[in-house]
């Protein structure tokens, strides 16, 4: 993406090869060279981590009034007058000569190495080195390749020492795992023996290493550069939609690569991430639908499973009789076709994308919405609300970690056990499950809490309090479902007080799932519509597209669950969901799937619930379909077809418009483009988004678009551009709807589009949108005016329950890697779950007399499962902490929805 | 493979208290490892690194860049024998080639009794007294053969108590009653220099 020139006022005028360029203050030259169109080669530089200057192959020529010398541009600030030669004879000396000597000790094994082809040493020994060697010495020799973690592979003969990897350990992940060691001249990066670089974040090592040193076990001789066909893409494993890039050969995905951009992911990646390409090959994926005879499930042609799913919807008792779960899987589009197949065509509200372990979809949309650059914002202050960040949305944790270690961005954190930022807090506090909402209201009261808060001594409730009643900057709020073993009403309730105490707090909502974000946006969630409108306020809109809209709300998925367990419900149909691993309350969904009359999957692949299904639709999933995703910030961004799906699987928008048909309704679509179009002609938080649109904005665009006025206190001037750009693309459209002149319309739309791309890019967002807009009416794009988006409804304070001195109250959180079907798909990944243990605070275990590595029996109203116990002073006091759907512990066997919190018993196994 | 023992890690704990961050101790700390073990093992450098809050591949990527500090087992005497220029001309090399002989290792390697390692060094700073050599770098100057000799007899049969096993720096140990400790503030909280600030502000101006 093209940077903004600088402005001349606060510029530094420095001559690079006989030209003037206009540097930023303070900007390092070797950047200021490359934005004017000169690169200069280096291995060690990466612009998103601290310059080290070890590597010497951007020395350049550069003349400070002292007369020429060579220094390398990647340490050195531009400097007004300053005069550089990139091509000077001396610098190619320099070049020739750093090469020379990086290729001593450096392995010829190009035809070997997963990297030829691509590799920044060989293409630039090509282009800037020497012929040939002089040293006719023997090389260093190591043994070659040494596994430094289950997923990376260290050859240190290749190594060039840049720093790239132990840098990027250490300043960006924050695990320092791999090091220099025995520096010197038998300098090498190893890791400490046995203690392997398990971090979530290794993957991007490989990706960065500008050599063939670092090489991912998942890719290892797989394929070659040249052979690759690569599509970039939004990564689906969580809701912060990194860009990725999808690299396929033969038809087969062979891996992913971080893409960088801006507001998002800044090139890196996760390992879950990156390395989930393993599951689109998996052997597992459905090729065909499957159809229920007796106790198993056959295969069968699609014209017999589509025709006994209608069979099935149509002979349902009443709409009410059909519940529709799941939906986070899905594209926006396929979120729209299904919800207008189960709103629109069935007749059901009873629809809910999320299972029961996030955010009422109403506080998810109501609550005014920051960006994750809003959240980063240097000086500001977060109230982490939710989950753990580093284990469910892992490069959110990764820019957080950035925004409290550079930027001086102040934590509060509130979560039931310690976290993977605690450490990074400036304050955090642990209260008793379920009382959350009572311990945020002190943190925002006027004066100092008198007493223990949820458990907390009233002095550390008091400095959180003041931390956060003096902080300057905007207030954010990372707002989440920090355990499923607790109702979300506390956090409900905590959201409340924050608000009202500081209205010009934003949220940021840390549901996890891939497009759980567009599905809810989609209308996947009871009591609402595409568009982010409730049944009533939406009505209009839908009118003339959807054949019905339903009378009144429907059910969530607890709602469905429930009511299928009583036999109220004939027709389940799961669009990717697994309740019976991801319901928090096991026992509901296991008795919902057998009191259903028929439960219908659309699965990519086989997990729990589908094994228990009449009809698995087999669907096409990621890389193998078109269309867009919404991440956790509403940023819409494209999602890219890249490998046919295996077999005859469809995408899932065409398994809703082949259901629709089938039960004589037409659901007006015949492409994904043509369903955004759709979107964005009758969602109100959408009008005017379509393919062009988001085609033109590489960063994605925020919804809602062409808001009246920009959202409160919305601090970054890029957004807002954006939208305004957006909003004109709208008007544009709409105008062509009206006219008929279509070539240009569509000629305005894109210069609209790229007007959007371009006022992103430019922090003065005017002039961009202006661009786009001039010649259509940017004020009066629609034709009826937009009905009131969702609003955020306050929760009722609920008081904390009753303090048991004999009970512990049960904190149920997740892991990055666990027994999800992807995670368990892909075979590199699987093998990481790490399990669970019971975890009490070591005065607990005390008291119960019971030490570590001890089994113990859990034993809830409900059920009782036996655990080996485990110590953690991060567990508060009177607490135990599970990890779930991890091997061997079901932890949803102890977990009962109706009440606020899960209280358990510990007992000694005997 | 031992950690530190519960002794030493008080000690630890005393030394960190005398730096303004518990990361600066981590070469005292190292030293203290080296004395109890003769070497570093893995634990106790993974010890460490949760004593002073560092990661073990940190504390690991630290000693091993230092010669002295012993990754591998060696004897309970370190023998160093100079062939640098000075120690060379005055019979260094015949001196090591004697020192081979007589315990029947070649450097770097340690007697099977694990009593000696012979280490063929660079200069130790004592040429005006040379050949010199030095036992867990205690000097030994003007050696003759015979001299080696009596010295290696002597340490065997364990008659010099005056150089104690490789690993211990010095016997005396340094020990600052609490109260006469100067305590210890982090750079950042400290008065930036008057050169510094001096400086600083001009450059503001400029």
């Amino acid at each position: 993406m093209p940077e903004p020139e600088a402005p001349a006022a606060d510029g530094v005028v420095v001559e690079i090869n006989g030209r003037e360029v206009v540097a930023r203050k303070g900007e390092l030259l070797i950047d200021a060279a490359e934005r004017a169109g000169t690169y200069i080669p280096r291995f060690c530089y990466h612009e998103r981590m601290r310059p080290v200057g070890m590597c010497r192959m951007c020395l350049v020529e550069v003349d400070t009034g002292r007369g020429p010398a060579l220094q390398p541009s990647c340490m050195i600030e531009c400097s007004p007058g300053m005069k550089v030669d990139t091509e000077s004879e001396v610098t190619k000396k320099a070049q020739d000569g750093v090469l020379e000597f990086l290729l001593i000790n450096h392995p010829l094994d190009c035809p070997v190495c997963d990297k030829g082809g691509e590799c920044p040493l060989q293409d630039q020994t090509m282009a800037y080195g020497p012929g040939e060697s002089r040293f006719v010495e023997e090389k260093r020799h190591k043994e070659k390749p040494i596994p430094i973690s289950d997923l990376v592979l260290l050859d240190r003969e290749r190594c060039i020492l840049c720093d790239r990897c132990t840098r990027f350990a250490k300043e960006v992940a924050g695990d320092p795992l791999i090091h220099f060691i025995h520096r010197g001249n038998d300098t090498e990066v190893n890791t400490f023996p046995d203690e392997p670089f398990a971090s979530y974040f290794s993957g991007n090592t490989v990706q960065i290493c500008p050599v063939g040193a670092l090489t991912a076990s998942t890719y290892r001789f797989k394929a070659r550069p040249w052979d690759l066909e690569t599509t970039e893409s939004t990564c689906q494993q969580c809701s912060v939609g990194c860009r990725i890039s999808i690299d396929s050969s033969r038809d087969q995905v062979q891996r992913y690569a971080g893409v960088d951009i801006d507001p998002v992911n800044w090139g890196w990646l996760c390992d879950k991430g990156r390395f989930s390409h393993e599951s689109v090959t998996a052997e597992a994926r459905l090729g065909e639908p499957l159809v229920r005879q007796g106790d198993e499930l056959v295969p069968t042609r699609w014209a017999d499973a589509l025709g006994r799913a209608a069979d099935a919807l149509r002979g349902a008792s009443s709409p009410e009789a059909i519940g529709v779960i799941g939906g986070a899987r899905l594209t926006n589009e396929d979120a729209y076709a299904w919800a207008k197949l189960a709103k629109g065509v069935l007749g059901t509200d009873n629809v809910d994308a999320q299972l029961g372990d996030g955010l009422p979809a109403e506080v998810v949309l109501g609550l005014p919405r920051a960006t994750i650059d809003q959240v980063c914002e240097p000086g500001g202050t977060v109230v982490l609300l939710g989950p753990d960040v580093k284990e469910e949305l892992p490069v959110l944790f990764l820019r957080l970690r950035h925004a409290v270690v550079s930027d001086g961005v102040t934590l509060v954190e509130v979560s039931p056990r310690t976290t993977g930022l605690t450490g990074l807090a400036a304050a955090s506090l642990q209260p008793r499950p379920g009382e959350a909402g009572e311990l945020v209201r002190a943190l925002v009261a006027g004066s100092d809490a008198e007493r223990d808060v949820a458990g907390l001594p009233a002095e550390a409730v008091n400095a959180a309090r003041r931390l956060l009643a003096g902080s300057r900057g905007p207030l954010t709020v990372v707002l989440g479902r920090p355990s499923v073993a607790e109702s979300a009403t506390a956090v409900v309730d905590a959201a409340t007080a924050l608000l009202a105490a500081r209205p010009d707090t934003t949220f940021l909502p840390a549901l996890r799932r891939a497009n759980v974000h567009g599905a809810l946006d989609m209308g996947l969630a009871p009591g609402l519509l595409p568009g982010r409108v409730g049944l009533d306020e939406g009505r209009d809109c839908f009118a003339g597209s959807w054949p019905s809209v339903p009378a009144s709300r429907g059910l969530d998925t607890e709602g469905i669950l429930r009511a299928a367990a009583d036999g109220h419900i004939d027709v389940l149909v799961l669009l990717g969901a697994d309740p019976l691993a991801d319901f928090p309350d096991h026992d509901l969904a296991e008795r919902a799937l057998a009191g259903a009359r028929a439960v219908i999957a659309v699965e990519t692949l086989p997990n729990a619930s589908t094994r228990r299904a009449d009809v698995v639709l087999a669907a096409a999933g990621f890389a193998e379909k078109a269309g867009t995703t919404t991440n956790l910030e509403g940023r819409v961004s494209s999602l890219s077809q890249r490998v046919t799906p295996p077999g005859t699987a469809r995408a899932d928008w065409m398994l809703a418009a082949e259901l629709a048909a089938r039960l004589g309704a037409d659901l007006g679509v015949l492409d994904a483009e043509e369903i955004l179009a759709e979107i964005g002609r009758v969602a109100p938080s959408h009008l005017g988004l379509d393919l062009a649109v988001v085609a033109g904005s590489p960063d994605g665009v925020l919804v809602p678009l062409g808001q009246p006025e920009a959202g409160p206190s919305s601090s970054g001037d890029a957004p807002e551009g954006q939208r305004g750009a957006a909003a004109d693309a709208a008007a544009v459209r709409s105008d062509a709807a009206d006219d008929t002149t279509t070539e240009e319309a569509e000629a305005a739309a894109a210069a609209a589009a790229e007007g959007a791309a371009t006022a992103e890019a430019q922090a003065g967002a005017a002039d961009g949108a202006a661009a786009g807009g001039d010649d259509a009416v940017p004020d009066e794009p629609l034709s009826a005016p937009r009905p009131e988006l969702v609003a955020f409804v306050a929760g009722a304070p609920g008081s904390a329950p009753p303090l048991d001195a004999y009970a512990f109250r049960l904190v149920a959180t997740r892991k990055l890697y666990d027994q999800g079907t992807t995670v368990q798909a892909s075979a590199h990944l699987a093998g990481l779950a790490p399990g669970t243990a019971a975890r009490v605070h070591p005065a607990d275990a005390d008291r119960l007399g019971v030490s570590a590595g001890e089994r113990v029996v859990l034993r809830s109203a409900r059920m009782s499962i036996t655990v080996p116990v485990e110590l953690d002073p991060g567990v508060p006091r009177g607490a135990v902490a599970l990890v779930t759907n991890q091997r061997d512990v079901r932890v949803g066997d102890l977990i009962a929805v109706d009440g606020p919190v899960t209280e358990l018993r510990i007992e000694t196994a005997s | 493979m031992a950690r530190l023992s519960p002794d030493n890690v008080t000690l630890a704990l005393e030394i960190i208290g005398r730096y303004p961050r518990p990361k600066s101790a981590l070469i005292p700390l190292l030293h203290l490892a080296q004395e109890q073990d003769g070497h570093l093992t893995d634990d106790a450098m993974a010890h460490i690194a949760e004593l002073v809050g560092v990661t073990p591949a940190e504390v690991l990527g630290t000693a091993s860049f230092y010669e002295m500090f012993k990754m591998e087992p060696v004897g309970r005497y370190v023998v160093n024998i100079c062939t640098n220029i000075a120690c060379q001309l005055l019979g260094g090399e015949e001196l090591l080639e004697h020192a081979e002989h007589r315990l029947g290792v070649r450097p770097g390697q340690t007697t099977p009794d694990g009593l000696f390692t012979v280490e063929d060094v660079e200069c130790i700073a004592a040429c005006t007294e040379a050949p010199c050599l030095q036992v867990n770098y205690r000097y030994f100057h003007r050696i003759t053969h015979d001299e080696f000799d009596q010295l290696v007899d002597d340490l065997a049969a364990g008659r010099r108590d005056d150089i104690p096993p490789h690993g211990t720096l010095a016997r005396v140990r340094q020990h600052i009653p609490p109260e006469r400790r100067a305590g210890c503030v982090l750079p950042e909280d400290t008065a930036t220099p008057v050169w510094i600030a001096s400086a600083s502000t001009e450059e503001a101006e400029a």
